[in-house]
Order: structure tokens, then C-alpha cells, then sequence
């Protein structure tokens, strides 16, 4: 159970407290509701390399690490499809400093051109270094444009090509920031040795003279259903083939979500896992075997991937995915399988009560979701699945007209 | 009106709690450190051996009992181990690191008396069928032969052989190692390696002596003993190496170097983690200004010294652009000599104490941080001590002994240079 207080500033941004004085410590975290998913399809990688431009120093603090590493603070950030999200854990009777630092950048930033110069070689590095240099590392770049036609989930964070990092303008920052970076479009959370009421007075202080700026709408493009199978190959330098199969599922706010979170646990969730005994250990197909959701807010993919064992065909691999599919599609999930993945879901949230961060970014995206209570609900949303919709929601997505398939293939065997 | 280029008035850390475990025994004598906390209803118990009988010529003993001791006892097969840890909603885990193996249960305190016996069985009986140690060698192979086309593996695998040769610390595991391996060796390792007098069982969580005595049951008795030789290595400095892996199609390089240094047992060792830190242990080291926030050369470089039980080393890593790699081993060997021969800043320095008090303070998050701050110092022979005089350094170090220290350690003229990529 994560307990939180929650109240709103009046220029529109949500502030979540959440109060454990078990640690002398003290959480900062935003999330802004901005992702790559909102990027232009010509200057994708933007959310990205904007996260890294709200490092370069805010409109009245010329540098944003320094000043809180001398309190004793670390921070960092990501970016997904969907969300940005900034953290800062610090010494909780230093918690002002983390508010000083956020609003300033929240404020305006300092727009250097050095820092923009400079962290478009960074990203251009990190660009490389993830998805290029790395075997099978542009699999996302491949797989996200076979699986989405419309939808701007069909570029990856990173962005789609070098060149849309390398061509961003101080224009481009100065306009997103505009359009993204407002109270309205924040959600922030405070977590650890703090109290609600001395959170509200800074929060005040800080963050309510931040002029509200416009709220941004989102109209995104969405998917149409898919009506064909779609296969692309791809060769390259790689010492073993590999497959990667996508199928569309609903977003994160549908309730089926728990269903599928729990059929991809049947599927590969540790040693006793039906991928794993039957392909991997049984047939001995795959040498590595894995299905994961992408847990995207708009609908998403449902991923079952695995590298082959040398002389094994794709073809029979393929198949032999197909038919552990199949089986969740004829058959009901026996109820000690179904109970064995609900155990383990209800036992992993318990121990994510362990980190304070984990809880207070939770917080904070349970409450883009809707309301951070729901984050306290999960458990039982995760019981109420019955073997029926594991059953349905298999038949509703393993279909051969809904499927995308990557073969990642050596250059040998191309 | 609020002035917002003002800093809010802050406090450097002051006091730091740590939680010093209870220490019992089971019936036969293995001893338990237990760091109690009661906030959630769930326990970890890790079960640690010290790594024994090396032998060069057979790497992967070790490494292949860790990964297959959950594959098969006289009473379950490797799925049934799996399902039922799983259907309690235990995570049973094993790790082998250079000096020791373990292997980690996480469980809620309602199953605790359910798995126990699992791995108590695991860890007594298991048998390393056949079929399963085949599908472990095809499948390992093959992970070796990705991670082999990986720059920053390869750097660290050429690095550790340079300092460390054909030991456990050192040796560049190929294919060949895993063709070799055989079910007799790995049980002979097992059984030396997996016994009541090689275990040091360390809990944190809610933990109560009625939990304390379903342990002692399965783990007090039955469990037979061994006659296992620790390992034991001893290493010399080296001179200047290079070693350099052309990868004509690399985008990037990898660049790892470094040398032999002193490991926790040491009294500089507190001081030479403040020095590294100041190099390129944060992210506002002088690395990082350098090499990442001034050049962007790359999306991220640090540096660190890693304390083993018979050794100690330090060294720099990155991966960088192609076309930069000789521009940053350029600024990396010039930001070493400016530590050696230009006095840390009082602005800097300052810092660089608070942020280590802070993050010291922030890496006891939890009951399990504070088990491992104790195995740090349990395992290097050292009490409680450690800290308080870790904690003293990092408030009065002085910039005369940060210079001293980056002499008499970062001497790069033995250093071992590793790049696999271009240059």
C-alpha cells in the first residue's frame, strides 16, 4: 500500500506527497506527458534529445548538476514512447534545493547553443552506441515501422535516423518546450522524509508563480486494424537468426491489460514458463526465448521473440511459436498455472514497495493514468482474471492477419 | 519576491545509521547475520560460498554449478524446482561473482515455510542431469558468440585476462571451456563447493526466531560437510600494455584501462575512492565535463576501483565515436596528469564531500542495502569501523593528500590500454 496526500497548484500542476519516514532521504520526481509519440515524423528522437537539453541549465541557474550534487543529490531521467520523466533523490532536509532546481527549468530554460551543440554529439553517441554498434541493437528501428503504419509509435525514441538529432534547431527546443514543458502538462510527486504540509508551502513557493501556459491536446493519428500479415527479413552481421513476432493489444487503460500482462507471464516468465520448457528446453529451438507487452498508453504490441538454435529453420520455429499460441487459443489455462502467475504479480508488487523511487514514479504515472489510487488496486485487478480471458484475449490477438514478423537473419543464412 | 538565482540555505550530511546485524548459528555452526526490519511482510536469505579448488584448466566449474544448481535433484526435476518457486511467488536466484557463489531466495514471510525445503534440497542434492548441462552448453555457446561481437565485452574480457592472467579473476572464457565441461566435474565441485562449512548465510527482512528455527531445520542438519581449499591467487604489477582489437565496421570504440591497485582492506582505500570519485565516478566528474559534456565524444565514460578479496584495480571505461577515439585517450591520460600535478579546488572538493555523504546516505535505501553494506565489510575481514573512518576521510581529506594519492596510483605508465574498435 503506497499512502499519498494529493492537491493541485492553481496554475494546474498536480503535486502527489507521499510521506515514509523509514528513510532519511527525499524523492523528487516529474513526469511530463510528452513522449516520442508526439513528435513530428520528421523530427522524431525530439522528446530524447530535449530530456537531455533540460540538463544544460535553466533560465536563471547556469547549471543544473552542480548545484544539487552539492547538497548531496542524483538525478536523472528517461524518455519513452509515451512519457518524460525526471527524478531527484537527495537528503530529505535538503528537499528545497530539488525544488529550486525543477521549477527554474519548469520556469524556462537557458537555451545555450553550446548545450544544444554538445548533446546532439552526446545522443548521436548514444545512438550508436545502443542500436547501432550493438548486434541486433536496431531491431526496434525494424520491427515498430512493420508494426505500426499510422501511429507515431512507428519510430523508436531514439528516433527513426541520425539526421533528424543531428538537424534540430534552437527553434525546434524553444517550441517544444512552449508546447510541453507547462504545469498543466506535469505531474509532480514528493516521496520520503517530508511532510504534506511543508511540501504544499514549497510547491507554493516554487512551482504556483509558473504562469500555466497553454494546455496541449493530443490528436494523434491511430492505427488502423491490421488486415494482413506483414513479414520483413533483414540481414546483417549477427551470429545467429532471429525471430521477432508483434501482435496488436489494447492500450494501458483497457481492462484487458491485466489479462495480457498475466498471458505473457504463462509465457515466459522464468524457468517454469511454457516458452521456455517447451521451445528452449523441451525442442531445444531456442537458445533464448522471450514474450513481453510494450505496456504502451495508446494499444500496443505484444512481443514474442528468440534467437534460434544453429541448423534450426526458421520455418520450424515459427512454427513451433505458432502452436504454443494455438494451445492458449483452443485450450482453457489450468487453474494452478493461472494462480502461479498471479502469486508471483502480487509478490513483485510488494517488493517494489522496497525503493522509494519506484514508488513515487508509480505514483506519478498511475496518476497520468487516471488516479494514482490505482496504483493501490492493482493486485486485484490482477485477480479478477479468469482462464476465459486468457482464452478470449488469445483468440482476439494471435492471428496470422494481425502478426508482424521480423526475421533477423546472419549473413550466411540470408 | 522570490530570487530564484539564491540557492536554498542546505545542510551537509551529518549522521549516517547503519543497522548492524544479529548473529546466530544453525545447529552446525553455519553462521547467520540477520539485519531485521519489519516494514514489509518478506525476507531474503542469501546463501554464500566462498569459490574453492581453482583449477585453470576447468574455468567453468564454478560458473556452471551456479547456473545449473536448480536443474534437477533426486526428488524434482529442474520445471518442478521452477514451478514451485514460482507458484509461492519466491524468486530463487544464483549468482556466481570472482570470489564467491550464491544463491539468493526472496519470499514472502506467508511461504517461507513452503520454499525453504526447496532449497534446501536444491542446495544439497542437486544432481546436474545430463540433457540439461548439453542444452546449457549449445545454448551458452551461443551467447557467447553475441556477446562476442559486443566492443565493450570484449574490452572487459582482454582487460581482465591483461591484470589477471589464467586465474578466476582473469581467464577469457571461449567456446572450447564449455565443450570441455562434464557432469562429473561439475558435481565434484558441488559438493566441495555447497557445504554447511563453505556458508555464510546473511537475512534481511522481517524475520522472526520462529523463522529463524524453520531455517535451522532445513539448513542445521543433514547437510554434509566438505574439505574445500579457498581460492588463492597473488598478482604483480605489470608494465605497459596494449592491446588493441581492430574492428574495421566499428562505429564506436571501446576503451577500458587501468592497472592493479589496493582493495578495501586497505587504509588508502577510502581516500582513492574519493580521488576516483573526482575523476569519473559522478556525473559531474571531470571525465564527464571533459569527455561527454565539453567534447561529445560520448554518450557516457566513468571510472571506478573494484576491490576483490586478493586484489584490487582501477580503471576507465567509454565507448566513443571511431573518429574520436585518439582525441579521448588524449584528454582521459591529460585529466590523469592534471590530478597528479594540480591541487583538487576548496569549490570542488566540497562537492564532491557532500555528494559522497549523500550518496552514501542514499545507498541505504532499504533492509537489503544495509545487508550488503555488511557483506562489503564482513567479507574484506572488517567491522563497522570501516564506515566511520570512510565517512571522516570524505569529510576532511585534504587536496595535498587527493595529489599525493594520484601519484602514487594513477601511474600510467603501467597501465594496461585496451581499445577494440579503431583508433
Amino acid at each position: 500500500m503506497v499512502d499519498f496526500n494529493r492537491f493541485t497548484l492553481a496554475n494546474g500542476l498536480k503535486v502527489l506527497v507521499h510521506e515514509d519516514a523509514t528513510t532519511p532521504m527525499a524523492v523528487l520526481n516529474i513526469l511530463y506527458d510528452v513522449g516520442a509519440r508526439d513528435e513530428d515524423p520528421e523530427k522524431t528522437g525530439f522528446a530524447h534529445l530535449f530530456e537531455h537539453l533540460m540538463f544544460g541549465g535553466s533560465v536563471n541557474i547556469p547549471n543544473y548538476d552542480e548545484p544539487l550534487q552539492r547538497v548531496g543529490g542524483e538525478n536523472n531521467a528517461f524518455t519513452s514512447n509515451d512519457i518524460t520523466n525526471y527524478y531527484i533523490t537527495l537528503p530529505a532536509e535538503n528537499i528545497e534545493t530539488a525544488f529550486w532546481l525543477e521549477s527554474d527549468r519548469m520556469l524556462s530554460l537557458a537555451f545555450s547553443e553550446k548545450s544544444l551543440d554538445t548533446q546532439r554529439n552526446v545522443v548521436s553517441e548514444e545512438f550508436k552506441q545502443r542500436y547501432l554498434n550493438q548486434p541486433y541493437g536496431d531491431v526496434w528501428l525494424k520491427l515498430r515501422p512493420l508494426a505500426y503504419k499510422k501511429h507515431s509509435y512507428r519510430w523508436a525514441t531514439i528516433g527513426k535516423e541520425l539526421s533528424h538529432i543531428e538537424n534540430a534547431t534552437m527553434d525546434d527546443v524553444k517550441a517544444f518546450f512552449k508546447k510541453h514543458y507547462t504545469p498543466q502538462n506535469a505531474i509532480l510527486v514528493v516521496g520520503g522524509n517530508v511532510k504534506t504540509e511543508e511540501v504544499k508551502k514549497l510547491a507554493e513557493k516554487w512551482f504556483e508563480p509558473i504562469p500555466a501556459g497553454e494546455k496541449y491536446s493530443r490528436d494523434l493519428v491511430q492505427e488502423e486494424p491490421q488486415t494482413e500479415a506483414r513479414q520483413e527479413t533483414v540481414k546483417a552481421n549477427v551470429p545467429l537468426n532471429a525471430i521477432y513476432m508483434a501482435f496488436k493489444m489494447p492500450g494501458r487503460l483497457n481492462q484487458d491489460y491485466y489479462a495480457f500482462d498475466l498471458l505473457s507471464d504463462i509465457l515466459s516468465r522464468g524457468q517454469s514458463s511454457r516458452l521456455y520448457n517447451s521451445l528452449l528446453k523441451e525442442q531445444k529451438l531456442f537458445s533464448d526465448i522471450n514474450a513481453y507487452i510494450s505496456s504502451s498508453l495508446d494499444p500496443g504490441l505484444f512481443i514474442v521473440e528468440g534467437k534460434l538454435v544453429e541448423g534450426i529453420t526458421t520455418e520450424t520455429a515459427e512454427k513451433a511459436i505458432w502452436s504454443e499460441l494455438e494451445k492458449l487459443k483452443a485450450e482453457l489455462v489450468a487453474d494452478n498455472e493461472l494462480t502461479k502467475v498471479k502469486n508471483k504479480v502480487e509478490s513483485v508488487l510488494v517488493f517494489s514497495e522496497m525503493s522509494l523511487l519506484d514508488k513515487a514514479m508509480n505514483l506519478a504515472y498511475y496518476e497520468l493514468l487516471g488516479d494514482a489510487a490505482l496504483l493501490n488496486q492493482e493486485t486485484e485487478e490482477f485477480l479478477k482474471v479468469k482462464a476465459e480471458d486468457i482464452k478470449r484475449i488469445s483468440n482476439e490477438t494471435f492471428q496470422p492477419n494481425s502478426s508482424s514478423t521480423l526475421y533477423y537473419l546472419t549473413e550466411e543464412n540470408a | 519576491m522570490l530570487n530564484r538565482q539564491q540557492a536554498p540555505d542546505f545542510k551537509q550530511v551529518s549522521t549516517i545509521n547503519f543497522i548492524h546485524p544479529e548473529k546466530k548459528a544453525l545447529d552446525n555452526g553455519v553462521p547467520v547475520f540477520t539485519i531485521y526490519s519489519g516494514e514489509q511482510d518478506l525476507v531474503r536469505i542469501e546463501f554464500i560460498f566462498e569459490n574453492v579448488n581453482w583449477k585453470f584448466e576447468k574455468p567453468l566449474q564454478a560458473i556452471a554449478v551456479s547456473a545449473l544448481i536448480n536443474n534437477g535433484t533426486n526428488k524434482l526435476s529442474a520445471k518442478e524446482i521452477a514451478e514451485q518457486i514460482d507458484f509461492y511467488g519466491a524468486f530463487f536466484q544464483t549468482e556466481y561473482v570472482q570470489d564467491q557463489s550464491s544463491v539468493t531466495l526472496y519470499t514472502l514471510n506467508k511461504h517461507l515455510h513452503s520454499v525453504l525445503p526447496i532449497v534446501k534440497d536444491v542446495l544439497s542434492e542437486s544432481q546436474f542431469p545430463q540433457h540439461e548441462l548439453d542444452i546449457y552448453i549449445q545454448n551458452q555457446k551461443q551467447k557467447l558468440q553475441v556477446n562476442l561481437k559486443k566492443n565493450d565485452v570484449l574490452s572487459r574480457k582482454e582487460f581482465a585476462h591483461a591484470l589477471f592472467g589464467d586465474t578466476a579473476y582473469g581467464v577469457n572464457i571461449q567456446a572450447g571451456h564449455y565443450d570441455a565441461l562434464k557432469r562429473e566435474d561439475l558435481i565434484e565441485y558441488f559438493k566441495a563447493a555447497y557445504a554447511p562449512n563453505n556458508c555464510t548465510i546473511i537475512v534481511s527482512g522481517k524475520f522472526d526466531d520462529a523463522s529463524f528455527n524453520l531455517l535451522n531445520d532445513a539448513f542445521g542438519q543433514d547437510w554434509e560437510k566438505s574439505n574445500a581449499v579457498k581460492n588463492s591467487f597473488n598478482f604483480t604489477s605489470t608494465k605497459k600494455q596494449f592491446v588493441y582489437t581492430e574492428k574495421p565496421e566499428a562505429l564506436q570504440s571501446a576503451i577500458r584501462i587501468g592497472q592493479l591497485a589496493i582493495n578495501r582492506k586497505h587504509e588508502d582505500f577510502s581516500g582513492l575512492q574519493i580521488l576516483n570519485t573526482v575523476l569519473g565516478g559522478y556525473f559531474g566528474s571531470r571525465l564527464m565535463n571533459n569527455i561527454r559534456e565539453d567534447k561529445g565524444y560520448t554518450y557516457g565514460i566513468g571510472s571506478g576501483i573494484s576491490s576483490l578479496q586478493q586484489a584490487g584495480y582501477l580503471f576507465i571505461a567509454t565507448e566513443v565515436g571511431a573518429d574520436v577515439c585518439s582525441a579521448a585517450l588524449t584528454e582521459i591520460y591529460k585529466e590523469i596528469e592534471i590530478l597528479k600535478n594540480e591541487l583538487v579546488g576548496e569549490e570542488e572538493l566540497d562537492l564532491v564531500r557532500n555528494y559522497m555523504l549523500g550518496s552514501m546516505l542514499g545507498s541505504l535505501e532499504n533492509v537489503f542495502s544495509h545487508a550488503d553494506k555488511f557483506k562489503n565489510i564482513y567479507f574484506a575481514g572488517l567491522d563497522y569501523d570501516y564506515y566511520s573512518k570512510y565517512i571522516e576521510k570524505v569529510k576532511t581529506i585534504t587536496a595535498e593528500e587527493l595529489l599525493a594519492l594520484a601519484n602514487k596510483y594513477l601511474t600510467t605508465d603501467s597501465f594496461t590500454e585496451v581499445v577494440i574498435g579503431k583508433k
